[in-house]
């Protein structure tokens, strides 16, 4: 094992990590929208739409990811050219993403949803009370409190989005991961970049894990 | 970029010998199936073991768990998996791996490599479930064992286990229905489980939208199938009074 050609591939490899954290960032910004918009349908008084989302939910958190992500590889240039009706070039990056935060977005959901019905009820009442409307009251009490609740929760979804982020591998996007086989394959030392990236992931997930305990016990109402 | 939409095309030829493209999908799952339960007997068993482990009233014992579970939870599930397939093989002894290498035929290789890092991968979260159940028992049940004779290990087996097994069935059930659901990183190291078919019929037939629905319906039905046979056995072992069953 020999370690010294790791150094001068840094730059490269940093290359990666960014596309990484770049998918990580934009696809829990994305998913928790998503999947805030969607918790929202759940608890709604309608039962159409309360469905309509549960059926969102069950669906994409039975599949793999690997399957989402290799579907819309394959078919999101078919669905924009059915939609614009002409060739739109979208890149591996744009479709990972989309579905990062569509599949990501029942996870949040979930998270969302149970942070929600762990708020006190008198809440709700108390702030229509008080003469807001739902949305205000949702707006401005409810969520929150809730996303108070539920940093921890979000923030380890998180993390284990930061690592399945190299599931992009099968599209061939230069992630950390991907970016660390290729210069190691080139150089004949799969195994030590191999090894270096098993470490470097170790190493940020659990550093941020234990981040999120500390944080965990500070926000504990 | 004109799309032929064909729903027939699973009863047509892959023009490979006699076989229809239905036939790789029933192939496909049968790997799948194939990966997770071998798979979930090793998370099942290691996973207790450990979780044991780390309730056990020794430091010591408990770090070793402790450590294990943060190494196999850390590192993503594609990155085990490279290492147990590229790496691993690499460092066993000569004779061996010459047999993994040369004598094994791909896919054999590939199962195995997938089974153990799927195993090993599960035994993390396995492992933290057991641990849960088994601190959420009264303490008092631990003393009264003790204070009937039961030894430690006796406690753990008669007592405390079977308890646990039975309130962690609802986590249980998620974990394996997640090993069905990774076992689908198998088609990165060339394994025809059910996604590596899934792409081959969507390469070979252009009809990708069709292929692709087929195995959402098939992940789908078997994650549907298997909810509701663990409902049926958390029903079944429930712990009378101890936890409300089924509630939602």
């Amino acid at each position: 094992m020999d370690f010294s050609a790791i150094l001068p591939a840094l730059p490269g490899l940093w290359d990666g990590m960014l596309l990484t954290l770049q998918l990580m960032v934009m696809g829990v910004l994305g998913g928790v929208i998503l999947g805030t918009a969607l918790a929202m349908l759940r608890l709604s008084h309608n039962k159409w739409l309360a469905n309509a989302a549960a059926t969102y939910v069950n669906y994409f958190r039975s599949i793999p990811l690997l399957l989402v992500i290799t579907w819309f590889y394959f078919a999101v240039p078919f669905i924009l050219r059915w939609i614009t009706g002409e060739d739109t070039p979208i890149g591996a990056f744009s479709s990972c993403l989309v579905a990062f935060i569509m599949f990501e977005a029942a996870y949040f959901c979930e998270i969302v949803r149970a942070g929600i019905q762990a708020i006190a009820k008198g809440q709700m009442g108390a702030a229509q009370a008080l003469g807001m409307n739902y949305p205000q009251s949702m707006r401005l009490i409810i969520l929150p409190q809730a996303f108070r609740k539920m940093t921890p929760l979000l923030l380890q979804q998180s993390i284990i989005l930061f690592q399945d982020t190299s599931l992009v591998y099968t599209v061939g996007l230069m992630d950390f991961l991907n970016a660390s086989r290729s210069r190691g394959d080139i150089i004949g030392q799969s195994h030590e970049f191999l090894i270096f990236a098993g470490l470097v992931y170790f190493t940020v997930s659990f550093a941020a894990s234990l981040l999120v305990k500390h944080l965990q016990r500070r926000l504990a109402v | 970029m004109n799309y032929n939409w064909d729903w027939g095309i699973f009863f047509k030829s892959t023009g490979i010998g006699s076989e229809i493209y239905l036939d790789w999908f029933v192939t496909g799952l049968g790997w799948t199936i194939a990966i997770a339960l071998v798979g979930w007997v090793i998370a099942l068993l290691l996973g207790s073991l450990l979780g044991v482990m780390r309730t056990v009233p020794n430091r010591w014992i408990a770090g070793i768990a402790t450590t294990y579970v943060e190494i196999f939870r850390n590192v993503p599930l594609l990155v085990q998996l490279f290492l147990w397939y590229f790496l691993v093989p690499d460092l066993l002894p000569e004779p061996l791996e010459m047999w993994f290498k040369q004598d094994l035929n791909p896919a054999t290789s590939a199962y195995l490599s997938v089974v153990v890092c799927l195993g090993l991968f599960t035994a993390a979260r396995v492992c933290e479930q057991v641990r849960t159940g088994i601190q959420a028992l009264p303490q008092g049940q631990t003393a009264a064992a003790y204070a009937m004779g039961f030894r430690l290990p006796q406690i753990y087996s008669n007592v405390l286990l079977p308890q646990a097994y039975r309130i962690i069935i609802p986590p249980l059930t998620s974990e394996f229905l997640n090993i069905f659901k990774n076992s689908s990183v198998a088609s990165l190291i060339g394994l025809m489980e059910l996604l590596a078919q899934t792409k081959q019929t969507a390469e070979f037939s252009a009809n990708l939208f069709e292929a692709f629905t087929l195995a959402t319906l098939i992940y789908f039905t078997l994650n549907m199938g298997l909810m509701l046979l663990m409902r049926m056995i958390e029903h079944r072992v429930a712990v009378p009074g101890l936890i409300a069953v089924g509630g939602k």
